[in-house]
C-alpha cells in the first residue's frame, strides 16, 4: 500500500501517544480501519524505534538507571503482585523490554558485583526462568511479552516475517519461471553484498530493468529507506545495476523517486513483468 | 543518383527494393535492376543528404549554420591545405578540379545563406561529416561535363608555404573577427570536373546564358547531349559564379520581401503538410541511410533533423513561390519544394524521429525531456511523445558488475580488507553518482564537494592495503565509462560486457559530444585545443588529483601500463592477406570495429597513464632554463614509466603505427614542461616528428589514406599543443618507414573521435572564408617533408613447433577457433570437475562425518583431518576425469565451429590439438589446485555440519495432502504472544480477557498446521523453535493457572492432552521442555500431571527430570520440594536412583546447555 505523505503523517501523529502494548495496537487498528494491520504495526514499530533511539541517551545515564531500579525495587516490595516494571516502563515512556534489560543488568551487577556479559543477559531475557530472582523473572517476562516492538520474541517474529516474505518472493518468481540466485547461493560464491534475489536473466517492470530484488517485510518510511539505500540498495546497484525493492507493508509514495536511477519500489510482487524473448514468437 | 531518387519519387523503383539495396541485400532483379546496380550507395547517400539540405535550406534559416552544408574550402590548384586533407575521406578524395568555390557564407539569416548552401552542396564536399566527399562531383552540379571522373590526384604539400601550411592554431587566433572580414572571392581556376552521364543537371546551374530560358532537362537529354563538354573553360566557370550570384540576389530580394511575416512565431499544422507521401518516402530512405550508418555521422543527421523540427521560419508566401518558379521553373520532381514550409519540415522531422526512436532513446534524459516538451512532437506524433516519455525512464546504470573471480573474499588478504573494500566500492560509486548529478551545476567544485570524502576513502585504502583492488576497479570503470563510441554489440568488445553495459548509456562520449554540439554548436575552441578530459573523464581526473595518493597512482600506473601494452600487442586482423577471402569476408567489418575499440581504449588508458606519470611534475608556468636543466639531469636517471622509444620502433617495424602512434600521442600530450627534454621522450618525439614528415597523403595508395590522415591529424595536434616545448626538435633517423600498415584503416568516425578538434576546422571554414587566413600571417613552424623510403617488410617466419606449422597454412580463423575452444573447454572442464567430482566427494565426506560424529567417543577434529586426507586422495582422479571430459567435448565443439568444407584431416588434427590444449590447461590447473579446492569446499561443509546447522532437506517433507496454505509462523507467534494469549496470561489483564477451550485448541491447531507444512518452515528453524517454545510457555501458564479460562477445572486436563498430542506429532526439533521444569512452574498443581503425560508419550525422559532436579539442588531449592518431587517420581513413574543423579550432574549439565 503506497501512502501519500498526508496519510502517513496522520498515522504517525496518532502513534506518538501510543505504547507498545496490545491495547494500544488495538486502538491504532480501530482508528485506521482502512489500512492493513501489518502496515499500521510496521509504521508504529518504526516510529516507536525512532522515539526510543531519540530518548535512549535520557534513559541510559547511570543516575537515571539507578533511579529506575530503586523505584522498581520499592514498588515491587510494596505491591509484589502488580506489573510494576511494565507500569514504570509506560510511565517513563521506555520500551518495556529495554527497561527490563536495564534493570536486569543493574540487578546482576548488584548480585555478581560485576557487569554481566551480553550473552548472559540475552539468555536471561530470552528465558526469564533463568533469572535467579523469581519476582524479577516474572516482571521481566511480563515486560518482554507485553512489548510488541522490542525483545527476543519480537526479534524472532521479525526474523520470521522477513524469511516468510523472502520465501513468498521466491515462490512468485518460481511461478513466473524466472531463474534466480538467492542470497545463500550468492554468499557461497563470495559476493560481498547480497540482495535477496539476483535474476539470472533481467526483467523489466514498468519499463525499468530489474537485475536484483530485495524483499522488505516492513513499511518503507523515509528514515529506513534512506538507511537501506545507503547500506544496501545503492551497494546492490553498484554491483548489479538497477533493481527493485518490495516493501510488502507499503511505503511512502514519494520515496519511489529513484526509478530513473535504477531503484524501483513496489508494495507487492509486480504483475506486469516483461521478460527477454528467447526466440521469435515466444514472447 | 538523382535518377534513382526521382525514380523513387515517381514510384518507378519500389521503395522496398531501394531500402533493401541500401541495407546491402542486393538481389536486384526486374526493372530497377539496372538503376540500382549502376548507382553506388556511397554516392547516393550524400546526394540524398545534400538534396534534403537543399530542400530545407530556405526554411532552415534561423540556425547559424546547417552543419552538413557549409561551403567547401577553397583549394588552389595542386596545392592543398592541411585542413583539406584532414576532412577528406580515403576512398573518394575529391579531385581538386571539382572543388568549386562558390561556397561563401553570409551572415544574413535568409536567402543568401541558403543560396550558398546550395552551392556548397554542389561542390561535393559534405563538410561536417567529412566522410563522404565528391557527392556533388557526381551529382547534378556539373551535369554538362562529360569528362570521366578524374582519379585522386597526387598533390604535393608545400610545407614551406606559409599560405598552405599555417600552424593550425594561428588561423583562429590571428584572424580578424568575422564581421570585419570581407571574404575575398578567390576563384579556383581549375575546370569543373566530369560528371556522370546519367545524373541530372540542375537547371539553374547550367552554363546556359542567363538570358536564355532554362529548358527543363530530362534524362535522355542529359545522356544524349548535355551542353557540357570537355572544353569547359574558366570562362564558363565564371559564368557559373555569376549565375550563382544572380540567384543569391533573387533569393535575398524575395526573402526580404517576405521578411515581415516571419516575425510571427510559426505554428506548424499537420493538416497543412503538402507532399506527405513523398515526405514519407524520403524519410524512409533517409532513415535507412541512417540506420545502415551510411551517413557520415548519425548524430549530425540527428542534429539536422532537430533543426528541421525546431525551424522558426515561416513558409514563404504563395506569391513568392509563384514568382520564383516563374523565374526558374522547377518542373521536375526533384525540384519540387518538399520541405519548403515549416509544416513539411516538422512533419518530415517527426517521421524520421519516429523511425529513429532507438537512437533517440539513447540520448541523455535532458535531450529527451526537451523533445517531450516540444509541442511540435506532440502535435505531429502523440505516440512518439509517449514513447519518449517512457524512454526518459531508462536507467543509466553503467556500473561494473561484481565478479566473484576477482572480487570475492579469496582475493583479499584479510576479512578486514575485504570489508573495507566493500565499503570503498560503495563510496566510489556514491561519489560518481553525485558527480554526475551535480558537476554541471554552477559553482560546483569537485574539491569542495567531494574532496573530503575522496581522501577519507583513499586513506582507508592505505589502511587496508587495498590499492590494487581499487586501482583495478577505477581503471575498469574508467574504461567502461569513457571508452567512447562503439557499435552496439560490437563483437570485438570485452567479453565481460554484460547487459549492464547494453542497458546503460553506452558510448557516453558520443552523447556528450552531441550534447555539447546541441547546446553550443557555434562555440569554437580552436582547432588545436589543449588536451582535455571530456565527459566522465573529468571525474576520474579530478578524483586522482584530489586523492593524490601515491600508492593508488603507482598501482594505477602498473595496471594502465599493463593493459595498454596488452592492447598494443593485441591481434586485430582476422583476415590476413594470404587466406582465401570468401569465408572471411565478414571479418573485415569486425576487424574495423575491433580496431576502433582497441584504439579508443588504448588512447584513454595512455592519456591517464601520462596524466598520472607526469602529474608530479606539472607546473603552471614553464620553469626557467636552469631549473629545467637541473630537472633533466635529475629525472633522466630514473626509468620512465613506459619505454616509448621501444614501443614506437616496434610498432614501426611491425607496421602498426596507426594503432600505436595515436595512443602515444595521448600519452605524450600529458608531458610536463620538462618532459620533452628528457632523453627518452626527446628521442621519441624526434622519431614521431620524422614520421610526421614522411607522411604524404595518398602515398601508399588509397588503402592507407585514412591511416595517414589519422597519423597526420594526431601528430599535427601533438606538435601544436606541445609547441613551445618542441622548438628544438631535430630529426632522428627512423630505421624503417612507419607508413606501411598491417592494420585496418580507421574510418572517419574513429578519426573524428580521436580528433574532435577536426570539427573546429569546419567551424572555422564556416565562419571565415579561407584564403584570408594566410594573409593574416603568423607562421611559426615549418616542416620540410623528407621523402619516405618504403621498403617492403621482409617476413621471415621461423619454423617453430609442428602444430604451429599446421596452423600456418590454414586460415587464421582455424587457429583462433582452436585456441578459443581449447581455452573454454579447459576452463569448463575445471568447473565440471568442481561441480561433479568435488561435490560428490564432499557429500560423501559429509555423510561419513555425520556417521562418525554419531558414534561413541568421536572427535570432530580427528575426523576432519582423516576425512580431508581421504578426500584429497580421491581428488586425484580429477585428472583422469578431466582428460575424459576434454576428450569428449573439445572435438564436438571444434567440429561445430569449423566450416563444413574443412577437410577431414584438418578437422581431425584440429580436434586433437584442441583436445590436447584443453586437457593440458585443465590438468595443469587441477593438478596444482585440486587439493586446495577440495580442502576449501570441505572446510565449509565441515563447519556447517559441526555447527549443527540443520541440513535444509533433511526430513523436511510436507504431509502428502499438504496444500502449503498453513498459517505463517510469524502470524501464529504474534497471535500467541503479542496480541493475545501469552500477553494476557502474563498480565496485566482485564476481567473480560478470558479464553475458552476452543480458543486454545484452535491456536494449537494452527501451530500444528504451521509446523507440519515444511515448505517455509524448513527455512525457519528459529521461528519453529520459537513456536514450540510458545506452546510450552502456554502449557506452563495453563499448568500454573495463569491462563484465564472460562471453566478451568473441567478443561485443563483435556487441554493438556491436546498439548501433548501436538508435541508428540511435531515433526522436528527438540522441544524446550526445560522451561516446564523450571522453578516458576514446578510448584503448581498440574505440573505432575503434565510431566506424567510427557513421560508416557516418551517426550520426556526421566534423566531430564533428574537433571532438573540436580539443577534445582544446586540452586538450593527448598529440600522439601525436591524430595517431594523425588517421591512422586519414585512412586508414580519410572524411578532414577537418587545416588546416580549426583554423579550425573556433570553430564546432565552438558546435556542441557541452554540452562546454563
Amino acid at each position: 500500500m503506497k501512502l501519500c505523505r498526508a496519510e502517513y503523517k496522520t498515522i504517525v501523529k496518532f502513534t506518538e501517544q501510543l505504547r507498545p502494548t496490545r491495547q494500544c495496537m488495538k486502538m491504532l487498528k480501530d482508528k485506521f480501519p482502512n489500512h492493513s494491520q501489518s502496515t499500521l504495526l510496521s509504521i508504529f514499530s518504526l516510529e516507536y524505534q525512532k522515539r526510543m533511539k531519540r530518548s535512549l541517551v535520557k534513559h541510559h545515564t547511570p543516575d537515571v538507571i539507578e533511579d529506575y531500579y530503586q523505584r522498581y525495587r520499592g514498588e515491587a516490595a510494596k505491591r509484589p503482585a502488580d506489573p510494576v516494571m511494565l507500569e514504570l516502563a509506560n510511565e517513563v515512556d521506555l520500551s518495556p523490554s529495554l527497561l527490563a534489560r536495564l534493570l536486569l543488568e543493574r540487578f546482576l551487577e548488584e548480585q555478581e558485583g560485576a557487569v554481566s556479559s551480553k550473552q548472559v543477559l540475552n539468555s536471561m531475557l530470552r528465558e526469564p526462568s533463568l533469572i535467579p530472582d523469581l519476582q524479577l523473572a516474572r516482571h521481566v517476562d511480563q515486560c518482554t511479552i507485553n512489548d510488541c516492538c522490542y525483545g527476543p520474541l519480537v526479534d524472532c517474529i521479525k526474523h520470521a516475517i522477513g524469511q516468510e516474505h523472502e520465501e513468498l518472493l521466491r515462490e512468485r518468481l518460481r511461478e513466473r519461471r524466472l531463474s534466480f540466485l538467492d542470497e545463500n547461493q550468492l554468499r557461497a560464491k563470495g559476493y560481498d553484498k547480497t540482495p535477496d534475489i539476483i535474476l539470472e536473466v533481467p526483467i523489466a517492470v514498468e519499463g525499468h530493468i530489474v537485475h536484483w530484488i530485495e524483499s522488505k517485510a516492513s513499511f518503507g518510511d523515509e528514515h529506513s529507506h534512506r538507511t537501506y539505500l545507503n547500506e544496501q540498495f545503492w551497494s546492490y546497484w553498484n554491483r548489479f545495476g538497477p533493481g527493485m525493492v518490495i516493501y510488502w507493508y507499503g511505503f511512502l509514495a514519494e520515496l519511489d523517486c529513484q526509478r530513473d536511477r535504477g531503484i524501483l519500489l513496489k508494495d507487492c510482487f509486480p504483475s506486469d513483468i516483461v521478460t527477454l524473448c528467447y526466440s521469435m514468437g515466444s514472447c | 543518383m538523382a535518377a534513382l531518387l526521382e525514380s523513387l519519387l515517381k514510384r518507378e523503383v519500389e521503395l522496398y527494393r531501394a531500402l533493401a539495396w541500401l541495407r546491402g541485400q542486393t538481389e536486384c532483379t526486374g526493372n530497377d535492376q539496372d538503376l540500382l546496380l549502376k548507382v553506388r550507395k556511397q554516392e547516393f547517400v550524400p546526394f540524398l543528404l545534400n538534396f534534403l539540405r537543399d530542400q530545407s535550406s530556405r526554411t532552415l534559416s534561423h540556425g547559424a549554420t546547417t552543419p552538413a552544408k557549409t561551403p567547401s574550402s577553397i583549394r588552389s590548384s595542386g596545392r592543398h591545405r592541411l585542413a583539406d586533407f584532414m576532412i577528406s575521406p580515403p576512398e573518394s578524395q575529391p579531385s581538386p578540379t571539382t572543388q568549386q568555390h562558390r561556397g561563401r557564407r553570409r551572415s544574413g539569416p535568409h536567402g543568401p545563406t541558403s543560396a550558398s548552401r546550395q552551392a556548397g552542396a554542389r561542390s561535393g564536399h559534405l563538410d561536417e561529416g567529412g566522410r563522404w566527399d565528391g557527392a556533388g562531383r557526381k551529382g547534378r552540379g556539373g551535369g554538362r561535363i562529360s569528362e570521366p571522373v578524374s582519379p585522386p590526384t597526387q598533390v604535393e604539400l608545400n610545407f614551406n608555404s606559409l599560405e598552405d601550411f599555417p600552424p593550425v592554431g594561428c588561423w583562429f587566433n590571428h584572424l580578424p573577427p568575422p564581421s570585419a572580414t570581407k571574404p575575398s572571392r578567390r576563384i579556383n581556376p581549375t575546370p569543373v570536373s566530369a560528371e556522370r552521364p546519367n545524373s541530372k543537371p540542375k537547371s539553374c546551374f547550367t552554363s546556359t546564358p542567363l538570358s536564355q530560358p532554362c529548358s527543363p532537362p530530362s534524362i535522355p537529354e542529359v545522356l544524349g547531349g548535355s551542353p557540357a563538354g570537355s572544353s569547359l573553360c574558366l570562362q564558363q566557370e565564371r559564368e557559373l559564379l555569376k549565375k550563382e550570384r544572380y540567384m543569391e540576389d533573387i533569393y535575398s530580394r524575395f526573402s526580404s520581401l517576405s521578411s515581415e511575416p516571419q516575425l510571427i512565431a510559426p505554428c506548424p499544422d499537420p493538416s497543412k503538410v503538402t507532399h506527405a507521401q513523398e515526405l514519407n518516402l524520403l524519410a524512409e530512405v533517409y532513415c535507412a541511410c541512417i540506420s545502415e550508418n551510411l551517413v557520415p555521422c548519425v548524430f549530425l543527421e540527428l542534429f539536422f533533423v532537430l533543426q528541421l523540427l525546431t525551424t522558426r521560419s515561416t513558409s514563404p508566401t504563395e506569391d513568392w513561390l509563384t514568382v520564383f518558379s516563374w523565374l526558374c521553373p522547377f518542373t521536375d520532381l526533384l525540384e519540387k519544394a518538399y520541405l519548403r514550409d515549416v509544416h513539411s519540415c516538422v512533419y518530415f522531422a517527426v517521421r524520421v524521429l519516429e523511425n529513429q526512436f532507438a537512437l533517440l532513446s539513447h540520448l541523455d534524459r535532458c535531450t529527451l525531456r526537451l523533445l517531450v516538451e516540444n509541442e511540435r512532437v506532440g502535435t505531429f506524433s502523440p505516440a512518439l511523445r509517449d514513447r519518449l516519455v517512457q524512454a526518459q525512464d531508462t536507467s543509466t546504470a553503467k556500473v561494473l558488475p561484481f565478479q566473484p573471480s576477482t572480487d570475492n573474499r579469496a582475493n583479499f588478504s584479510s576479512d578486514k580488507a575485504f570489508h573495507i573494500f566493500k565499503k570503498q566500492r560503495d563510496i566510489f560509486y556514491e561519489l560518481l553518482r553525485e558527480w554526475e548529478d551535480c558537476h554541471k551545476e554552477p559553482g560546483w567544485e569537485f574539491e569542495a564537494a567531494l574532496g573530503h570524502r575522496v581522501r577519507a576513502m583513499v586513506s582507508q585504502l592505505t589502511v587496508a592495503g587495498n590499492h590494487c583492488h581499487f586501482a583495478r576497479l577505477f581503471q575498469k570503470q574508467l574504461v567502461q565509462m569513457c571508452k567512447g563510441p562503439r557499435a552496439p554489440g560490437s563483437p570485438g568488445d570485452a567479453p565481460d560486457a554484460d547487459l549492464l553495459g547494453v542497458v546503460g548509456a553506452d558510448g557516453l562520449g558520443r552523447l556528450q559530444r552531441l550534447q555539447e554540439r546541441l547546446s553550443q554548436p557555434q562555440a569554437p575552441s580552436g582547432p588545436c585545443p589543449p588536451p582535455s578530459f571530456p565527459g566522465p573523464q573529468e571525474f576520474f581526473k579530478d578524483f586522482l588529483q584530489t586523492a593524490s595518493c601515491c600508492q593508488l597512482n603507482q598501482h594505477l600506473k602498473d595496471g594502465l601500463c599493463q593493459q595498454l601494452l596488452q592492447l598494443n600487442e593485441v591481434s586485430i586482423l582476422g583476415t590476413e592477406a594470404t587466406s582465401a577471402v570468401g569465408a572471411e569476408e565478414a571479418g573485415g567489418d569486425m576487424d574495423q570495429q575491433r580496431f576502433s575499440s582497441v584504439l579508443l581504449v588504448a588512447r584513454l588508458l595512455a592519456k591517464f597513464l601520462g596524466f598520472i606519470s607526469f602529474m608530479p611534475y606539472q607546473t603552471s608556468e614553464a620553469p626557467s632554463k636552469e631549473i629545467q636543466e637541473a630537472a633533466i639531469a635529475l629525472r633522466s636517471k630514473s626509468a620512465p614509466v613506459l619505454d616509448v622509444c621501444a614501443v614506437l620502433r616496434s610498432c614501426v617495424r611491425r607496421r602498426r603505427t596507426v594503432l600505436t602512434v595515436p595512443w602515444l600521442v595521448e600519452f605524450l600530450s600529458m608531458l610536463d614542461h620538462t618532459g620533452p627534454s628528457l632523453p627518452c621522450y626527446r628521442t621519441a618525439l624526434c622519431l614521431l616528428l620524422q614520421l610526421y614528415r614522411q607522411l604524404r597523403l595518398g602515398k601508399g595508395g588509397e588503402q592507407f589514406y585514412m591511416n595517414h590522415l589519422l597519423l597526420m591529424a594526431v601528430l599535427g595536434w601533438l606538435f601544436q599543443v606541445k609547441h613551445t616545448a618542441l622548438m628544438w626538435l631535430e630529426e632522428q633517423q627512423l630505421s624503417t618507414s612507419g607508413l606501411n600498415h598491417s592494420l585496418p584503416s580507421p574510418n572517419s568516425q574513429l578519426l573524428y573521435t580521436c580528433c574532435p578538434y577536426l570539427g573546429e576546422f569546419r567551424k572555422l571554414l564556416a565562419a571565415f572564408v579561407s584564403g584570408s587566413a594566410s594573409k593574416a600571417g603568423g607562421l611559426i613552424r615549418k616542416i620540410t617533408p623528407t621523402s619516405a623510403e618504403l621498403p617492403g617488410p621482409s617476413t621471415t617466419r621461423s619454423q617453430q613447433k609442428l602444430h604451429q606449422a599446421f596452423f600456418h597454412n590454414q586460415p587464421p580463423s582455424l587457429r583462433r577457433t582452436v585456441e578459443f575452444v581449447a581455452e573454454r573447454v579447459g576452463s569448463n572442464c575445471v568447473k565440471h570437475i568442481k561441480a561433479t567430482l568435488v561435490s560428490e566427494l564432499v557429500r560423501g565426506g559429509e555423510n561419513a562425518l555425520r556417521d562418525g560424529l554419531a558414534s561413541e567417543g568421536a572427535c570432530a577434529a580427528k575426523l576432519n583431518d582423516s576425512l580431508c586426507a581421504q578426500l584429497c586422495d580421491a581428488g586425484m582422479q580429477a585428472l583422469e576425469r578431466a582428460t575424459r571430459f576434454c576428450g569428449e567435448n573439445a572435438p564436438r565443439a571444434v567440429s561445430v565451429l569449423l566450416p563444413e568444407e574443412t577437410s577431414h584431416a584438418v578437422l581431425t588434427t584440429a580436434e586433437s590439438i584442441t583436445t590436447r590444449l584443453a586437457t593440458e590447461k585443465a590438468c595443469n590447473w587441477l593438478s596444482s589446485n585440486i587439493t586446495t579446492l577440495i580442502k576449501r569446499e570441505w572446510k565449509s561443509s565441515f563447519e556447517r555440519i559441526t555447527r549443527s546447522v540443520p541440513c535444509p532437506d533433511a526430513g523436511s517433507a510436507c504431509p502428502p495432502d499438504c496444500t502449503h496454505k498453513a498459517p505463517l509462523a510469524s502470524d501464529v507467534i504474534i497471535e500467541i504472544k503479542v496480541q493475545e494469549v501469552l500477553s494476557i496470561a502474563t498480565g496485566p489483564r482485564s476481567e473480560e480477557e478470558v479464553f475458552t477451550a476452543q480458543h486454545i485448541c484452535s491456536i494449537l491447531n494452527k501451530v500444528a498446521q504451521t509446523l507440519s507444512c515444511r515448505k517455509v518452515q524448513s527455512l525457519l528453524s528459529l521461528a519453529e523453535q520459537m513456536l514450540l517454545r510458545c506452546t510450552v510457555l502456554l502449557a506452563c501458564k495453563l499448568v500454573s493457572g495463569d491462563l484465564p479460562l472460562v471453566s478451568p477445572a473441567e478443561i485443563v486436563r483435556s487441554l493438556l492432552d491436546e498439548f501433548v498430542l501436538l508435541w508428540a506429532h511435531t515433526p522436528s526439533g527438540p522441544i524446550p521442555f526445560h522451561i516446564l521444569l523450571s522453578e516458576a512452574t514446578i510448584t503448581r498443581r498440574h505440573y505432575l500431571l503434565l510431566v506424567k503425560l510427557l513421560i508416557e508419550k516418551h517426550l520426556l525422559k526421566e534423566e531430564e527430570i533428574g537433571s532438573q532436579w540436580a539443577k534445582m539442588s544446586e540452586l538450593s531449592w527448598p529440600v522439601v520440594m525436591v524430595s517431594y518431587i523425588h517421591t512422586v517420581n519414585q512412586t508414580s513413574i519410572v524411578f532414577t536412583p537418587c545416588s546416580g543423579l549426583h554423579q550425573d550432574i556433570g553430564e546432565t549439565i552438558s546435556f542441557l546447555p541452554v540452562l546454563l
